[in-house]
Formats: structure tokens, C-alpha cells, sequence
């Protein structure tokens, strides 16, 4: 900032009224109205004109009053406000969706009945439904005791092995495996021993299971960072063995992030679909055993119902929705108590 | 690690070798996965090109894939990242202190939601109302090899993809992003403000070289899991197969992952180990991809 510049900025210290960025907003939206109607402009080139034209008039009306730093401030302020709006859309958009057509068949059918020999309208999703909590259940079953325990050993075990920094660089490969791969994982390591073609609720959760754990991981692993050591050496000091302070004293400390990272783990893995579609299949009726037979559940029910419609595809594409808004349901669920937990039992690391 | 040995108890023994076997079963479940894929893949990699479906040698057949898969998720790295600096910025400081926490997780929220749920917006809401934009987008900007046409009448076409792509690594890239920005010295915000600096002019002359080694590890975190995006694809695009720079036509190349999502349910014997080799290629590309980003984020945040 040159002391020229900074004289100048002196001359002008007029301020803008604090209506003044809606105001520029408002104008911004008319002028582009007024285009569209003259050019017959689309929707979303029409909103990006108006946040252009907003920019410039507030970056001209404060330049005029305040000087140039400020005029670049207020615009940077409204380009960076606009971008925020702007990234919200799809989520109102999509929860607005969703709602209004879910609800169309979201009845008590829904929930009762499945599509066991029903073609065209009526029918639920019972079978998918419980084939989503009898695979999110078990993988959960697998992922979470591992999962905590690789942490306890990372944390507590592996300061300076050569092991742990192997598992924690493998963790962070999961971390980052597209999910389709891991059922193929899943499919492969089955077909192996029960043939091709395989298809079972339990391949799915395993590869369910191969998504859940670097996510529990990270997350007991941050929350056990967080325990104080004082606590620890307290313990210690008390001649108490190293196992029976970590089972008695650093993981009742950190249970109640440790649940929130499994909720928001559960949560992430329960509308996972591509690794589901490659290996648990496709049935209309519903299966109890995740150990004999072909599987349904939510997300693999909504992309089938709409991907490959019936005629008319109506009632096939309101039954995709009601699962969608299921899904969306269960997630919220979970999502919110996993906040609630987390707020309850203090501070911890939210999912990334 | 201190030295002092505590009396050895069989405890002790019991619960270490409980926890050390947790971390190698991780291992062993990662190799034993991959060396399965591999073995499965290894009969199409090495089969002669008569015998796969298709009759093409298996880089021919993988070739569309990998593009559709690499140009897929780079229009949605485009979109997305500067949506994502912007998002994080407004959280962490333009929003008002007592809403920043709310607006936050509403964005995480955003990271929740099932990709086959994304799908079908796509392909419900976004596609058609994208329909009139891609109009017109060939109508005044047919001169780029992008926008030459002709354009689909149902929307479903890489270029609306990619916006769907986006909308979903939006939220992992920005909240990375946030955290890191949070993270700036107060020292140095302070300090630039003190000295007279805007808002504005304390973001760039601060936050923001702060975190650019986040915003650019972040953006290929986000690369990664568009590239190995499966349903949202799936549902959406038209697929031709050809390899073309064209993003609002109905032929778009497919992708490696919505490929295998498209055809593993009815496929069988050499079909599926041609599936599964094309998988070891995506995981291949998305390690590669990861561990780069891995590596920035490594040297700039641990410690």
C-alpha cells in the first residue's frame, strides 16, 4: 500500500449505508430480469449475470465513496456470500425433491410389504429394508471392534514401530478406495472359496465393512489423541496394568466421540449402493439370512426401481423415491445423534 | 517411549497381542483382497483379445473408460474447488460466529447424503433444467470443442455429470479447507488487520497462502473419490462409448466404475475378470491420485 494510495483512501471516507449490498443485490436481480426478458437468457446464466452486476455496482458505488480497497473488499464480501448461496442450492433443491416425491408412496405398504409378486403399482420395500439393517448391522458388527483396536494399538502400542506405520499408511489407502472396488474386493474374496457368481448378504457387508473401518479408525484414533496423558500416568502411577487403564480409564474418556465417529461411520455406509450391486444381487422377496441366498437393501431398491422401470414406470419410480427418502431419513437420524452424542459428551473431531 | 519396564503381567500380553492382531488383520484383509482381484483380473490381462466379450484387447476396452472416468472427474474439480474455497471462506470468516457452527454442518450434511440419491436428482431435476443451458451453450458456444452439439434433449450428459460430481466432493473438499483456514495464526490475522488491511485484503495476504497446500490436497482428495464415483454415473449419463471432448451430446464415454456397476449383475466367467481388471486400473489411478494428495497434506499439517 503506497502512502499515495493510503492519502487518497483518506480523502474519501464517506461510508455506504448498511443496506447497501442488498440494495445492489435487489438492483443486480432486476437488471437481470430485464435482460433475460430482452434475450430470452436461461435461468442459471441469469443468476450468474446477477451477482456479476451486483459485483460491479457495489464495487462502483463504494469505490466512489469509500475508495478502491474498500470497493474490493465489499465485492470480494458479496462474490464469496454469492458463492455460499449458490452452493446450497442442489442441497434445498435435492431435500425439496425428495420429500415431494417420496412421499407420494411413503404409506404403510411401504413398510409392509414386499415386491414378492407384484408387477406395476402397490407393493414396499420390507425386503430391502431389512436387508439394509441385517448388512449395515453385521458389517458394523466387523468394522467397529477392529476398527477401535487397530486405533488402541496405533496410539497406545505402535509409537515408533515399524508395523504401525504400515497399518496406518494401509488405513489411509482404504481411507481412499472407491467403493465399487471394494466389492469387487469383497466378490473376490469370496468367489475364491465358494465360487463365481456368488452372491450373499455377508460379501456385502464385508465390503461394507472395508469402507466402516479406516473411517472408525481415524476417528477413535483423534479421540484418543485427546485423552491426557496425566490421566494415563495417573493410572499408572496407582500400579495399575497398561491394559486395564486403557479398557478401564482412556476409552470410557473417549466413548462419547468414539460413538459419534461410528454413527457418522454407520451413516456414511448405509446408502452405499455400488458395492452392494456387485455382490449381494437383486431379489423381490424378503431373506433373513445374510448367509444363504440373494440380498436386497434401500439403495440397490431405488436404483433398480428407476433404472429399469416397469410400464407404466410411474408407480416404479414412486417407490425409488419413498426408498431415497427412507435412506435420507435414516441418515439424518443417525447424523443427528451422532451430533447429540458429540455435544453431550464434549468436544471431539467431527467426520471429514 | 520411556524405558522403565513395568513388571511384565499376562494381561498385559493378552490385550497387546489382541490389538497388534487387529492391525494385521487390516493388512491382511487389504492383501488378501488385492491379491484375489489381481489373480481374477491377471486371466483377462493375459487373454487373447478373441476371447474377451467384445473382442478387443483389454486396453482398448479400458481406454474410453479411463478417459470418461478422468474427464468426468476433472470438470468436477473445476466446478468444485473454487465453490469449496468460497464455502469454506464464508464459514470460517464471513458468516456470522453464531451460525458458522449450524452452516457447517449443514454442509457436512451435504457430504452424507447417498450417491444413489445424487443420481437421481441428476437425472430428475438437475438434467432437465440443465436442458436449456446446454441449448444455448451450443447455440453461442459451439466454437469450443466442448459445446459443439448436438445438444441432448434429456440432459443426461457429461457435462451435467460433472455438476453432479461436483455438488458431492463439494462438501469433502471444503470442509478440509475450513479446517485448515480456521487454523491460520491468529497472530498474522491480527496482525495484517492492525495494520489497516480489509477483510479482503487480510484473506489473501494471510489465509489464503495458509492454506494452499490444503486447498490443493484437498482438491485431490476430492479428485479421488469423483474418479471412483459409481451410482451417480450410472443413473445418469447416456452412454456411446466414443472418446470425445463433447459434454452436452447424448454419446458420452462411460466410466470405469459405472462400467462395472452396468454390467457386473449379468455378466459371468471371463466377462467378470475383464470387470475386475478394469477395477484394479481404477484403483490403480485413485491410489495414485491419493497418495499425492496424502503426500502435500503430510508435510504441510502433521505437526
Amino acid at each position: 500500500m503506497t502512502v499515495a494510495g493510503y492519502t487518497s483512501e483518506l480523502r474519501r471516507s464517506g461510508t455506504l449505508p448498511g443496506w447497501a449490498p442488498w440494495a445492489t443485490y435487489g438492483a443486480g436481480s432486476a437488471l437481470a430480469v430485464i435482460l433475460s426478458r430482452a434475450t430470452g437468457i436461461n435461468v442459471a446464466l441469469l443468476v450468474v449475470a446477477a451477482i456479476i452486476l451486483a459485483g460491479v455496482a457495489i464495487y462502483v458505488w463504494s469505490r466512489a465513496l469509500e475508495g478502491s480497497r474498500r470497493a474490493t473488499d465489499r465485492m470480494a464480501t458479496l462474490a464469496v456470500t454469492s458463492t455460499f448461496a449458490i452452493a446450497m442450492v442442489p442441497l434445498v433443491s435435492l431435500l425439496a425433491t425428495v420429500i415431494r416425491k417420496g412421499s407420494d408412496r411413503f404409506d404403510p405398504g411401504f413398510f409392509t410389504d414386499s415386491l414378492r409378486n407384484v408387477v406395476g403399482a402397490g407393493g414396499g420395500a420390507v425386503h430391502a429394508i431389512v436387508g439394509t439393517v441385517i448388512i449395515t448391522g453385521l458389517a458394523t458388527f466387523m468394522a467397529v471392534p477392529i476398527g477401535i483396536l487397530t486405533a488402541v494399538y496405533l496410539r497406545e502400542y505402535g509409537a515408533g514401530r515399524r508395523l504401525a506405520a504400515a497399518v496406518t499408511f494401509f488405513v489411509d489407502v482404504m481411507t481412499g478406495i472407491p467403493s465399487i472396488v471394494a466389492g469387487l474386493f469383497a466378490y473376490a474374496l469370496f468367489a475364491l472359496f465358494l465360487g463365481p457368481g456368488v452372491r450373499l448378504g455377508i460379501v456385502g457387508a464385508v465390503a461394507l465393512t472395508v469402507l466402516m473401518i479406516p473411517i472408525v479408525v481415524r476417528a477413535t484414533e483423534e479421540m484418543l489423541r485427546i485423552v491426557p496423558n496425566s490421566l494415563r500416568e495417573a493410572a499408572y502411577a496407582l500400579g495399575v496394568p497398561k491394559w486395564r487403564t486403557i479398557v478401564r480409564v482412556v476409552l470410557p474418556t473417549a466413548l462419547g466421540g468414539i460413538i459419534t465417529g461410528v454413527m457418522l461411520a454407520i451413516a456414511r455406509v448405509v446408502g452405499e449402493t455400488a458395492p452392494l450391486l456387485v455382490t449381494t444381487g437383486v431379489i423381490t422377496s424378503t431373506n433373513w439370512n445374510p448367509f444363504e441366498g440373494r440380498m436386497m437393501n434401500l439403495s440397490v431398491f431405488a436404483y433398480f426401481q428407476y433404472k429399469t422401470p416397469g410400464v407404466p414406470p410411474e408407480p416404479y419410480f414412486a417407490r425409488a423415491w419413498a426408498a431415497a427418502l427412507t435412506l435420507i431419513i435414516i441418515v439424518l437420524v443417525l447424523y443427528f445423534l451422532a451430533r447429540l452424542v458429540s455435544l453431550r459428551w464434549g468436544r471431539t473431531e467431527m467426520q471429514r | 517411549m520411556n524405558k522403565v519396564t513395568r513388571p511384565s503381567r499376562a494381561g498385559d500380553r493378552v490385550f497387546s497381542a489382541l490389538v497388534t492382531g487387529a492391525g494385521v488383520l487390516i493388512l491382511a484383509i487389504l492383501a488378501g483382497g488385492a491379491l484375489f482381484l489381481v489373480v481374477k483380473g491377471w486371466r483377462a490381462l493375459t487373454a487373447k483379445a478373441e476371447d474377451l466379450p467384445g473382442g478387443e484387447t483389454f486396453l482398448r476396452y479400458v481406454w474410453p473408460l479411463a478417459y470418461g472416468t478422468i474427464l468426468s472427474a476433472t470438470i468436477a474439480i473445476i466446478i468444485a474447488v473454487p465453490l469449496a474455497v468460497g464455502v469454506a471462506l464464508f464459514i470460517t470468516y464471513f458468516a456470522p460466529r453464531r451460525l458458522a457452527n449450524l452452516l457447517a454442518a449443514l454442509v457436512d450434511l451435504l457430504a452424507a447424503i447417498p450417491s444413489v440419491i445424487y443420481g437421481l436428482w441428476g437425472i430428475a431435476v438437475l438434467g432437465p433444467a440443465a436442458v436449456g443451458l446446454q441449448d444455448w451453450l451450443s447455440d453461442h458456444l459451439d466454437f469450443l470443442p466442448f459445446f459443439k452439439g448436438p445438444p441432448s434433449p434429456t440432459g443426461r450428459t457429461m457435462f451435467v455429470l460433472g455438476i453432479v460430481l461436483a455438488v458431492m466432493i463439494l462438501p469433502i473438499i471444503s470442509a478440509i479447507v475450513r479446517e485448515v483456514f480456521a487454523q491460520t495464526p491468529r497472530s498474522l490475522r491480527e496482525g495484517s488487520l492492525a495494520l489497516g488491511a480489509t477483510r479482503w485484503e487480510m484473506i489473501r495476504m494471510t489465509v489464503l497462502p495458509f492454506g494452499r497446500p490444503a486447498i490443493i490436497s484437498a482438491s485431490m482428495l476430492g479428485l479421488g473419490r469423483a474418479l471412483g464415483e459409481t451410482m451417480a454415473v450410472a443413473l445418469i449419463l447416456s452412454v456411446s462409448g466414443g472418446v470425445t471432448l463433447n459434454l452436452i451430446s447424448s454419446g458420452n464415454p462411460s466410466t470405469i466404475a459405472a462400467n462395472i456397476a452396468l454390467n457386473f449383475p449379468e455378466s459371468s466367467g471371463l466377462a467378470v475378470n475383464l470387470l475386475i481388471a478394469t477395477g484394479l486400473v481404477l484403483f490403480a489411478i485413485t491410489l495414485l491420485v491419493n497418495s499425492a494428495a496424502r503426500l502435500i497434506i503430510g508435510r504441510q499439517i502433521r505437526e
